[in-house]
């Protein structure tokens, strides 16, 4: 395949998944002025209504309302906060947390490198789920602890990447010629190498902030997340699930919104990542 | 040579096994909350909890505490389950039978998805099939098996009911098993009324558990096929006169499978993996639903068993795909 074509699709990947993204980020900032309703007024006489299209419905509740007689969409605007949040500082937490890790292992290669593999190894062996669902109940249910579990969970992703990546810079001249100027290990690591292995952690950080989603998710479905009244898409999907046989809409709506986030994070950072590929580009 | 590097792995994977059982100990114990405090009614007095506290170890320091639970997991004694009031090995090898049915299945759907395709987006290279193919893989991958699960659900549990998506059998039907591993049961003692009932019940789990998976396989292989098409030995089938599926089938299949094949293994692992949060989903009564049970009742014993339980899988799959990579691999094997 030519490469213009590649990056004609690439970039129209970017751009959809980047506009998809950008929706759910102003949702979460404006959900205030944007959400019909207030996402936890519950009124019992408007229990289950369908969305505005069926009969039934009542203008002022487009998506209906779930089995509390809470409106959706407001329900989903302000889930998108806790999405936008915890994709945002979750990833970013795995990302500072592995990369660093992975740099060290990387450079300085010898028992640094053998420990933190090890540890890696070890890390691998646990299912990623349960070990999630075990750290937010040691921790507490909670947002913070959600935000620590996918960090403390999901590093090693962004240090097996970071360090394949450093063990090849290190190698090249470059290196060895701030090495000769005398540039400091820290320095080399943090000026040097640090700038030439990140566009496969900005692609891989898009990737981990749809994963980030989904977990929050989860574990918002096991009813381990933030309290229950809150509004999360995991929160509502749960709700969805037990009401499935008298109003699906409850779980159609926040599926598709889950659904949509998670593609356009791997899609932006598979755009990105083509991108930034010398070789394609 | 070979001897000493299969020791080797031996001794990595008993260090992970035990690092597993480091980090498990040590995660449960920082735990606020007393397991005892919650299993005993209430008026219960102070020499009540010394006493449960003294009969499940919890009195002693905590190294004391992992020495002797480490000692009894090598001999097989895992303790017993708070909450249930059951030895933990005999809990988790009562679930274990219909986690691994289940992965078993998904594997086999994701291979019977996934080949298929991949041959025919090889045979109609740079058309507008294999872009959909592309396309549609791209999509399975980053879609991860809770949202699949809930698709399906969606789909073939509510909109068109034709499958089962709650538990793992009918509570109706009369079991005639004597192992948990009830599809095999079911097939061996011809029973296939009860197979049906059984995969009815498993098919939406494991498909959602599957699609990823498929999408993995259908790229790569297809990828690999490409590359060995233009081979010598290809190009000669093809002047034989066989049709280009067949050349596919015949020739490149058999060299193109080795890269997928251990990245096959890899995601196994994942797969199994997901088996956690899907069985939960679909109320399947697997190794998965019962650990986040676990967790959720703050159950010590069973939760390490049943965390050290999947990791022993993951190491043996890992092992496994180590070793058919070197039995299968020319190169490795007569390096």
């Amino acid at each position: 395949m030519d490469s213009a074509r590649i990056t004609r699709r690439s970039g129209a990947r970017l751009w959809l998944a980047g506009f998809w993204l950008a929706l759910v980020f102003i949702a979460a900032v404006a959900a205030p002025l944007l959400a019909p309703q207030d996402p936890l007024a519950q009124d019992l006489l408007y229990e289950r209504l369908p969305p505005f299209w069926m009969n039934g419905s009542e203008s002022g509740y487009p998506l209906g309302t779930d089995s509390l007689g809470r409106d959706l969409l407001s329900r989903l605007i302000y889930g998108a906060r806790i999405a936008v949040l915890v994709a945002f500082t979750a990833a970013l937490s795995a990302c500072v947390l592995g990369s660093a890790l992975g740099l060290i292992a990387g450079y300085y290669g010898g028992w640094a490198d053998r420990i933190i593999s090890r540890i890696v190894d070890i890390w691998m062996a646990f299912p990623p789920v349960l070990f999630a669902i075990l750290l937010v109940a040691v921790l507490g249910t909670g947002l913070h602890s959600v935000i620590i579990a996918i960090a403390v969970i999901d590093w090693t992703r962004f240090c097996r990447v970071v360090r394949a990546e450093t063990m090849v810079q290190a190698r090249m001249d470059y290196i060895e010629n701030a090495r000769i100027a005398g540039f400091g290990r820290w320095r080399i690591m943090l000026s040097e190498v640090l700038p030439n292995v990140l566009p496969p952690i900005v692609a891989l950080l898009s990737l981990e902030m749809g994963i980030a989603v989904i977990v929050e998710a989860i574990l918002s479905f096991v009813n381990l997340s933030i309290s229950t009244d809150d509004p999360t898409w995991g929160g509502i999907i749960a709700e969805g699930r037990l009401s499935i046989h008298q109003a699906w809409w409850i779980l159609v709506f926040p599926l598709v919104t889950l659904f949509l986030t998670v593609l356009s994070f791997s899609q932006f950072g598979e755009g990105l990542k083509s991108r930034f590929d010398p070789v394609l580009r | 040579m070979i001897l000493q590097k299969f020791l080797l792995r031996l001794i990595t994977m008993a260090v992970t096994l035990f690092g597993v059982a480091v980090v498990v100990f040590i995660v449960i114990r920082v735990a606020p909350g007393d397991p005892i405090a919650m299993m005993l009614p209430p008026g219960a007095g102070p020499e009540d909890i010394a006493r449960l506290r003294a009969l499940y170890g919890l009195d002693k320091s905590l190294p004391h505490q992992f020495l002797i639970w480490l000692g009894g997991v090598v001999q097989g004694d895992f303790g017993t389950s708070i909450s249930l009031r059951q030895d933990v090995l005999s809990l988790v090898l009562g679930r274990l039978p219909a986690t691994l049915e289940l992965a078993t299945v998904a594997l086999l759907i994701a291979l019977i998805i996934g080949g298929p395709l991949a041959v025919i987006g090889a045979r109609e290279r740079g058309t507008a099939v294999e872009a959909g193919i592309d396309v549609a893989g791209g999509a399975a991958l980053s879609i991860p098996d809770f949202l699949w699960g809930l698709v399906l659900i969606l789909l073939f549990g509510v909109l068109a009911p034709i499958f089962e998506i709650s538990g793992r059998v009918s509570p109706s039907l009369d079991l005639p098993f004597s192992t948990q591993f009830y599809l095999v049961e079911s097939i061996l003692r011809l029973r296939f009324d009860l197979t049906a009932d059984l995969l009815s019940h498993m098919f939406m789990p494991a498909l959602a558990l599957a699609l990823p998976l498929a999408a993995i396989i259908t790229l790569l292989l297809k990828q690999s096929l490409k590359e060995v098409m233009d081979l010598d030995y290809v190009v000669l089938a093809r002047v034989k006169g066989f049709s280009e599926t067949q050349v596919i089938l015949r020739e490149a299949l058999k060299n193109a499978a080795l890269p997928t094949l251990t990245l096959i293994g890899v995601q196994f692992t994942f797969l199994i993996g997901g088996t956690v949060i899907v069985e939960r989903l679909f109320s399947y009564e697997g190794l998965g639903n019962m650990a986040i049970d676990a967790v959720i009742n703050r159950d010590l014993p069973l939760i390490q068993g049943i965390v050290l339980v999947f990791a022993l899988i993951f190491v043996l799959i890992n092992l496994a795909v180590d070793l058919s990579y070197a039995l299968l691999n020319p190169r490795l094997r007569h390096g």
